[in-house]
């Protein structure tokens, strides 16, 4: 496994830039963790979850009229399909189960649009642990019903008043909640970002779509894909994905990163193509940030991916070449959207229409033939707020006419 | 001048040294100078310039609040050098930091330029030692202080190991939560206090919560310094009388310079 240095880092990236009173209890989670891999007994109990109620192993679907279209074979790995509809799922149930373990009652965790948030309440609701979750109040006015659906999962939503009010708010709230709570407290964090060990924790919980997908991949055409895209907010659902073919060297792996308005407008939240690289949230990474380290905030359609860091490991994979990362805008991953509803009867989440809209773009250098493997991370149902915003399906007429 | 030479005379006159804490650039740039002055005028022995930060991670509401107004105001991380250089002289002046900001501009850089600034180090309240090796090579270089952080949940391996690359003081986190004036102070900051003893000889400051002289003679009876922060941010929170706040301000730490003195 493509594990950091003891100490925590990718090459220069990583780490542990956090208060020394959070220390011992990342010390204690890096060996439960570590114990609980080890431990039949846990993994057993961790696919048996993913299994009877998670929905695991999502399928590998062939998306055979967009395959036509693009003139690549397109293929879908369907965690849209997974309870709570998301590759979320996986995560929160592996770190709700090693809360379990270490014997602590109460988990915290971060959202921005709400998916990290419902699937942790979802987690909890299962486990019968308290959860408290940390969402920007403007996040809370713009998302009234996955508020409404943690609540009723039993969690306790906070909105959160200070800074930008957005998810990286969120975030410094949950950290500072955690350094007051650590004794009893898990921080179930959303991504594979933050201090080590949590990113490649979140990313060993999340990997099941990659050796799942390269397992179906294998059985259903005897060979590998040559290229594996996902989109790229924090990045869990691409470490996800990537991990099992970081050493089939002839597997490209793309994340595609929010492009926002444009990459050239500057309202993006394309981190690593920004590529400057900085401290935020505990880790050693790429950040969007101005002259003097402040943090800039990032702009995106899709709030799953508007944040303005992005996890270690994948700032080590740009740095060291082995994926490459490019931004797609809003644009282009609402017109991926509508394709894939149009041409395949799916309408998935405006995230993962980022990742297939990069696909798309990239099909067009790729040799015919050529086979793609997309991780379509979510389905769409929340967005369907800003769908019908975005195209204006909002009555009996259509305002955009072109097609 | 450095920590030390503040600590030489505290303990010279068998009392605590009273550290005070101010995001500089709150509650404007002229403002805080005019501030620390009053705090050194009033009894304070060493100075903590704040550098504001978009994510103040271990920092509670007040403080918060006081950074994002000097952001807002537009505050930019070379006028703590202006800052420093402005009051340095009289008592060390330390910045407390998040990480990125000295990263960004270059931590030799940083180091250089605060040091020609008159400043006697930095505190690094989300910089640990494992993290830490450019800034104590660069604080070597520039012959500067570098206080790192203990907390009641360090082990007895991190504090030997956290006091061994400390200069000048140890900053003991008293609580496990951020800054905030609190009325009662923590019952582990004495138990932490006398674990860190154990690993060191450096003096000891004990922060996080304190807003009395009474509460600042409580632990001047245990720590080496009584660190101030959130209680002087609030004498300028809530109000655009400036003037009034500078009043405040004289009194609290006219107040906790009694308190270490007890």
């Amino acid at each position: 496994m493509p594990n950091p240095d003891p100490s925590g880092h990718w090459g220069e990236f990583g780490g542990r830039f956090v208060p020394e009173a959070l220390i011992a209890a990342l010390d204690e989670l890096e060996k439960a963790h570590a114990e609980a891999l080890a431990d039949p007994a846990f993994t057993a109990e961790l696919d048996k979850l993913g299994r009877e109620y998670g929905n695991l192993p999502s399928p590998l679907y062939f998306a055979e009229r967009l395959s036509d279209e693009t003139g690549v074979e397109v293929w879908l790995k369907r965690e849209d399909l997974n309870h709570t509809g998301a590759h979320k799922i996986r995560n929160v149930l592996g770190q709700a189960l090693l809360t379990k373990r270490m014997g602590k009652t109460r988990i915290i965790a971060e959202t921005g649009a709400g998916q990290h948030g419902v699937a942790a309440a979802t987690a909890a609701a299962y486990f019968g642990m308290e959860c408290t979750v940390y969402m920007g109040e403007e996040d809370t006015r713009r998302q009234a019903l996955n508020v409404a659906r943690m609540r009723l999962l039993g969690a306790e939503v906070v909105p959160v008043t200070t800074g930008s009010r957005t998810l990286k708010d969120a975030m410094n709230e949950a950290l500072r909640e955690w350094v007051a709570s650590v004794d009893h407290t898990h921080y179930l964090i959303g991504s594979v970002g933050g201090p080590h060990p949590f990113p490649q924790l979140v990313r060993d919980y999340c990997r099941g779509i990659g050796d799942e997908a390269r397992a179906q991949f294998l059985e259903r055409t005897g060979t590998l894909p040559d290229v594996v895209a996902a989109c790229v907010g924090g990045g869990s659902n691409a470490m996800g994905v990537f991990t099992a073919f970081l050493d089939d060297e002839a597997v490209k792996l793309y994340g595609f990163e929010a492009g926002g308005d444009g990459y050239d407008t500057g309202r993006h939240a394309a981190t690593i193509t920004a590529g400057q690289i900085g401290v935020l949230h505990g880790a050693r990474t790429f950040v969007l940030q101005d002259e003097d380290g402040q943090t800039i905030e990032s702009h995106s359609i899709s709030a799953g991916l508007d944040y303005p860091g992005v996890g270690p490991e994948h700032a080590h994979l740009a740095a060291s070449g082995r994926a490459a990362y490019e931004p797609v805008d809003d644009a282009e991953a609402m017109a991926a959207l509508e394709k894939l509803a149009r041409t395949e009867g799916i309408i998935c989440a405006i995230e993962s229409a980022h990742g297939l809209a990069g696909a798309l773009r990239l099909a067009k250098s790729l040799e015919p033939g050529a086979k793609v493997l997309v991780n379509l991370s979510g389905r769409g149902d929340k967005d369907m707020g800003n769908v019908v915003e975005y195209f204006g399906f909002d009555g009996a007429s259509e305002k955009r006419g072109d097609h | 001048m450095r920590a030390e030479a503040a600590f030489a005379k505290t303990k010279a006159e068998g009392r605590a040294a009273l550290v005070g804490y101010l995001p500089a650039g709150f509650p404007t740039l002229a403002d805080s100078i005019k501030a620390v002055d009053i705090m050194i005028d009033h009894g304070a022995d060493i100075i903590e310039l704040g550098l504001p930060y978009s994510d103040p991670v271990m920092d509670g509401p007040a403080i918060q609040r006081a950074a994002d107004q000097a952001l807002a105001a537009g505050f930019r991380t070379r006028q703590v050098f202006e800052v420093t250089e402005a009051v340095s002289g009289r008592v060390p002046i330390l910045v407390m930091t998040y990480w990125n900001l000295v990263e960004r501009y270059g931590v030799d850089a940083f180091a250089r330029d605060f040091k020609a600034a008159g400043g006697a180090g930095l505190i690094t309240p989300d910089l640990i030692p494992d993290e830490a090796g450019e800034w104590i090579a660069a604080s070597d270089e520039h012959d500067l202080d570098r206080v790192f952080l203990v907390a009641p949940s360090s082990t007895e391996e991190r504090i030997a190991s956290t006091v061994e690359a400390c200069r000048g003081f140890v900053y003991a986190q008293s609580v496990m939560g951020v800054t905030g004036a609190r009325a009662a102070t923590s019952a582990a900051a004495p138990e932490l206090v006398r674990r860190t003893r154990a690993h060191t000889d450096l003096p000891i400051g004990v922060g996080l919560g304190v807003r009395s002289g009474d509460q600042a003679a409580e632990i001047a009876s245990y720590g080496d310094a009584v660190i101030v922060g959130s209680a002087i941010v609030n004498c300028y929170l809530d109000t655009d009388d400036v003037p009034a706040g500078h009043q405040r301000l004289a009194e609290l730490t006219a107040d906790l310079a009694e308190g270490v003195r007890r």
